[in-house]
């Protein structure tokens, strides 16, 4: 399912202008990461795509659906979204309601529910902790929980608000995976992060944004060459990139592998 | 001399079964800059608290051996006492953030109002303390219109401006930018120099290396493994227990495998990195067999 956004602006009630004239195209299937500075504009073009905020001006088409014209309820069909925080997410009394609440809602049948929630709570590796309290677990299997309620509701599209903030390397790893099933499975999965290491080791597509606009958009290896546009927003490149510019290495490298292989050239 | 000093320590919360922190020992000079690290679970919060005083003076629950900051016994005196010494900014920024005050100016002055500081000199704290931390143009921002960096960038200043003798900082940049990480290590390290003890909690291994000067491995609740950041963060000990372990070390643990790393030690920083791996490049007097024969690219 394609995403489609034209010259979106978008101004909070407090006047601050957010969104300064944003267009770009994701097509289906694609794993794209958003990353810029605190107060860019990453958070506010997310909730675009869910109709949790509206275009001020400009327009965002999920598919062949204006967002502007759905409602929220219904584009929950298309988009999924987790938030940054789980806790302004999860309310149920136990694991497996929680991950059930949102097929339940899109009117999928009993078997079918418990299919998706079954499988979401398998990729999540929380099978185990059906019958547990979302608030009796850890901050970071909380963050678990809040993407299997979101991966249980089986839509195109799955956007990831800072999935990785706070976590240890375990938790990031199972977090990596669960994007790469989604991968494999078709699914467009886009991504807020300012963990740039993770988004070279999971990302194809960077979207790089400055002050509500877009800085830069590209294959990953292409964006994390440009580290003195990409300063200008406050990211830095990848460790590894880093290193192979030190090294001065002819081409960006961004994880192991590529370092690994230019280093033997 | 140690400024904070934990004996034995062994806590549990209440109304759990096994401790969070087990028989504890620790001991952190004035001016020094330690950095906690572990998987979720280590008891790395748990940690952060005990040294500022919030468990168990806060969280209750049963607590064995001692904890001193400043020369005072954590169990002998109250929070408000505590306060004064010991300075702690949490995980989340929303949980400390009071909710009381409507600008953040007023909100980093609240600490103050509260100890009794003169209207003067609370302001001219409160301005230096903004312009450390770079948020001078949020002051007449609401705390809670603020991004998650931003809240974070306050509620660190907001326990700067106390000026107290020991920091505690738990992940205080999880929600920055990487460049905006950067520079609040920046001024961490800065504080340390001028004297200010911190003890940081952190997933960012990155910046340890960088700035701190001793890492804590924390596992299970127990004190795994302490030492200069060079050896702790390159240990084996860590490997398979859910550590984070910076790029640079990891590409060239692999590399040695591989027979492209040559050097003994394992580097943590892009420094050190680019030193060692520019041996493997570049043909020349390090770059040399025992033997004589030069190794490296184009062979």
């Amino acid at each position: 399912m394609k995403i489609e956004i034209s010259n979106l602006q978008f101004t909070y009630p407090t006047g601050v202008q957010a969104l300064r004239g944003i267009t770009l195209a994701i097509d289906s299937g694609e794993q794209v990461a958003i990353v810029g500075q605190n107060g860019a504009g990453k958070t506010t073009l997310v909730k675009h795509l869910n109709g949790l905020l509206g275009p001020t001006s400009g327009y965002v088409r999920i598919g062949d659906w204006d967002t502007k014209k759905q409602s929220v309820a219904k584009l929950a069909r298309r988009v999924g979204y987790v938030f940054q925080n789980p806790d302004e997410q999860l309310f149920s009394k136990n694991v497996g309601t929680e991950v059930a609440f949102g097929p339940k809602n899109l009117g999928y049948t009993g078997e079918q529910v418990q299919s998706l929630v079954n499988d979401a709570l398998a990729m999540t590796e929380l099978s185990e902790k059906t019958e547990t309290n979302p608030y009796d677990l850890s901050a970071a299997w909380r963050k678990m929980v809040a993407l299997a309620s979101v991966i249980a509701m089986d839509t195109p599209i799955v956007v990831f608000d800072e999935p990785t903030t706070g976590q240890d390397a375990a938790t990031i790893a199972r977090i990596a995976n669960v994007i790469k099933v989604l991968r494999e499975r078709g699914k467009t999965v886009i991504t807020i992060t300012h963990d740039i290491d993770f988004c070279a080791e999971n990302f194809e597509r960077v979207i790089a944004l400055s002050q509500g606009q877009v800085l830069l958009d590209g294959k990953a290896n292409d964006v994390f060459g440009q580290d003195e546009i990409l300063a200008t927003t406050y990211v830095d490149p990848p460790q590894l990139t880093r290193l192979g510019k030190r090294l001065g290495f002819k081409n960006t490298v961004r994880n192991q592998d590529e370092f690994l292989a230019a280093l033997k050239v | 001399m140690a400024i904070v000093d934990l004996t034995n320590v062994t806590y549990k919360y209440p109304l759990t079964d096994s401790p969070a922190l087990q028989n504890i020992n620790l001991q952190v000079n004035e001016g020094e800059f330690v950095a906690v690290i572990g998987p979720n679970g280590a008891g790395k919060s748990t940690l952060c608290y005990a040294i500022a005083g919030f468990v168990p003076h806060f969280f209750k629950g049963e607590i064995t051996g001692t904890v001193e900051a400043a020369g005072i016994e954590s169990s002998k005196s109250s929070l408000h006492e505590w306060v004064l010494n010991v300075g702690l900014a949490f995980q989340n920024p929303f949980n400390q953030i009071s909710g009381a005050k409507y600008t953040v100016f007023e909100e980093l002055a609240f600490g103050l109002e509260n100890i009794g500081v003169p209207r003067d000199e609370m302001i001219a704290r409160v301005e230096d303390a903004m312009k450390l931390t770079g948020i001078s143009d949020l002051a007449d921002r609401s705390p809670y219109s603020l991004s998650g960096g931003q809240q974070q960038r306050v509620a660190l200043t907001s326990i700067l401006v106390m000026q107290p003798k020991v920091l505690v900082l738990d992940e205080p940049t999880s929600q920055m930018d990487p460049i905006g990480t950067r520079e609040v290590f920046g001024v961490i390290r800065t504080m340390a120099e001028k004297g200010m003890t911190v003890i940081l909690a952190e997933h960012k291994v990155e910046w340890i290396a960088e700035f701190a000067d001793r890492v804590i491995a924390l596992h299970d609740g127990k004190i795994l493994l302490e030492g200069k950041p060079q050896e702790a963060l390159t240990s084996d000990l860590l490997l398979g227990k859910g550590f984070g372990v910076s790029r640079y070390t990891s590409v060239a643990r692999k590399a040695k495998e591989l027979g492209l790393w040559k050097k003994e030690k394992l580097p943590i920083t892009l420094d050190e990195a680019v030193e060692g791996f520019a041996r493997a490049l570049t043909p020349g007097p390090f770059a040399k067999h025992p033997d004589g024969a030069p190794t490296g690219r184009g062979e």
